[in-house]
């Protein structure tokens, strides 16, 4: 972000090399936010999950500014290629009526304010503190090459890379046994 | 790296053009194959031995209506063509013609492939989930159930690829096979790689024919079972976009086990390497392609998915294994 601050600052032309990268910048970050408010308003859950995909596609474009490709590449594999996909199919085994009323159904007069109330505190304090903080430029540490990202999965953070192949062992475990269930 | 605004529109232009031609005319070459194979002639009305029939087919379709049934879900139907059709061509920007002809070098162009390969996956789900058609919405989950399962071993024999290179620019995958057929990762003499290879392109090749959504693996659009899968409620160029989609992505399909395997550019015998060489293997390829589908009858869903889970994905891993001890071992 505080790349885009120090540009806008610069107010480099809309036609240079500059201006360009941050209208794209701009425009996945508009990405994020459409698919992130269709996923959440849509009334019909397979445009909830597109919107969702959308989110997670411009959530890979900012990986990317923050010149971390292998991140994007993985983002769009895993989060819409998989997670997106999966979930499109749970939706499709679970066969949900469409259309399903949702809000308004809330028992406590309270709830709409207290909720509101909240996130605008929430949101009020965050933007304070983005405000207020002195904010650093950190230099680019690594070359964020696969290479790189390899050896700090072996060396540095073996122990995490252990525990989430257990995770993985035990959902497949968890898969089998309820498939071998739903057989019998 | 050049980073002229001419070089970029040029690369657009070509990519756009290669794209378009393809689409238009694997259709054509698709139906005289057929044909040709069924011992008819094919088309042969509209010019030269029915040259101008691509040209013609995209003339009706776009000038038909874009009919939007009752019941659909309107903005998906529509979107959902287009999205069949953009990451087929963006994946041509990674794809290394020849030593100068690849529109942007990127590390890591094997995997933003196969990143774009599961955007593909998307619209057909979205297309097929948004038709509210009972054959579309089984088509669908078919196609997403049976991509997710051959993308499972094609990664893995990838992974093979990827540890003898050393690379997952494509671009340095291709020039790691330069010299000679016999450097060609299909046959690679060094290492003794020749041993566990031509499984790896077996199961690859398979593998894309069944990413590609091709008989005898073209579960998602089975004619016989379900009208035309998730095309069925689309007409006119909904439909154009989804078949062009579908030719792209076979392109791509071909570009890259070429580029993995078959030695992308390099000459047969290390004397004149260049882009007609990846083209000449590529059309290869392609004719594979076609010749299976018009070979083979369509299996059931059942068996491709556990020729999927049951064979090639175990054979994958212990390929990947054998691979890894054998560059341990030399």
């Amino acid at each position: 972000m505080q790349a885009l601050v120090c540009q806008s600052a610069a107010a480099p032309a809309l036609f240079s090399a500059e201006g360009m990268v941050g209208v794209i910048f701009l425009l996945t970050v508009v990405l994020v936010f459409t698919g992130a408010l269709i996923a959440v308003n849509a009334q019909r859950l397979v445009r909830a999950v597109a919107g969702l995909a959308v989110c997670f596609t411009g959530l890979a474009g900012v990986y990317y500014f923050l010149l971390s490709p292998f991140l994007a590449m993985m983002q769009l594999l895993i989060y819409v290629g998989a997670v997106s996909i999966l979930i499109a199919f749970g939706i499709m085994m679970a066969t949900p009526e469409e259309k399903r009323v949702t809000g308004m159904k809330s028992r406590s007069l309270l709830a709409g304010p207290l909720a509101f109330s909240t996130g605008a505190l929430m949101f009020a304090a965050l933007t304070v503190l983005g405000l207020k903080t002195e904010w650093q430029v950190f230099p680019r540490q690594g070359t964020g090459d696969i290479k790189a990202v390899g050896m700090a999965l072996l060396t540095t953070h073996s122990m995490v890379f252990e525990l989430i192949s257990i995770v993985l062992l035990m959902a497949i475990i968890g898969a089998l046994v309820l498939a071998q269930r739903g057989r019998n | 790296m050049d980073t002229s605004i001419w070089r970029a529109l040029f690369y657009l232009v070509g990519i756009m053009a290669f794209a378009g031609l393809n689409a238009a005319y694997l259709g054509w070459c698709e139906r005289k194959g057929a044909a040709r194979i069924q011992r008819r002639i094919g088309p042969c009305e509209a010019g030269w031995a029915g040259l101008a029939q691509p040209l013609a087919d995209g003339l009706k379709l776009l000038s038909k209506q874009l009919l939007v049934p009752q019941g659909v879900d309107g903005i998906i139907f529509r979107v959902a063509p287009v999205l069949a059709m953009i990451p087929a061509i963006t994946s041509m920007v990674v794809i290394p013609f020849s030593g100068n002809i690849e529109a942007r070098a990127m590390e890591l162009s094997v995997l933003l492939l196969f990143a774009l390969a599961s955007l593909g996956m998307i619209a057909i789900l979205l297309g097929g989930w948004a038709s509210g058609n009972k054959y579309a919405i089984i088509s669908s989950a078919r196609a997403v159930s049976q991509n997710l399962a051959y993308e499972i071993p094609m990664l893995v024999t990838v992974i093979t690829i990827v540890m003898i290179s050393g690379s997952m620019n494509l671009r340095e995958i291709a020039l790691d096979q330069m010299g000679g057929f016999w450097h060609w990762n299909i046959f690679r003499l060094e290492n003794g790689h020749f041993l566990t290879m031509w499984i790896s392109f077996i199961i690859f090749f398979i593998c894309s024919v069944a990413e590609t959504n091709r008989a005898p693996f073209d579960m998602a659009e089975a004619e016989s079972e379900l009208v035309a899968g998730f095309m069925t409620e689309y007409g006119s160029m909904g439909f154009g976009l989804f078949m062009m989609g579908e030719y792209l992505n076979i392109v791509v399909g071909a570009c890259l086990t070429t580029t993995l395997f078959l030695g992308g550019w390099d000459c047969p015998f290390g004397k004149t390497p260049g882009v007609w060489w990846f083209l000449v293997k590529i059309y290869i390829l392609i004719f594979t392609f076609i010749w299976i589908r018009w070979t083979y009858p369509r299996t059931q869903i059942y068996r491709l998915l556990n020729l999927s889970w049951k064979i090639l994905i175990p054979f994958s891993l212990a390929n990947l294994l054998i691979t890894a001890a054998l560059i341990k071992v030399f």
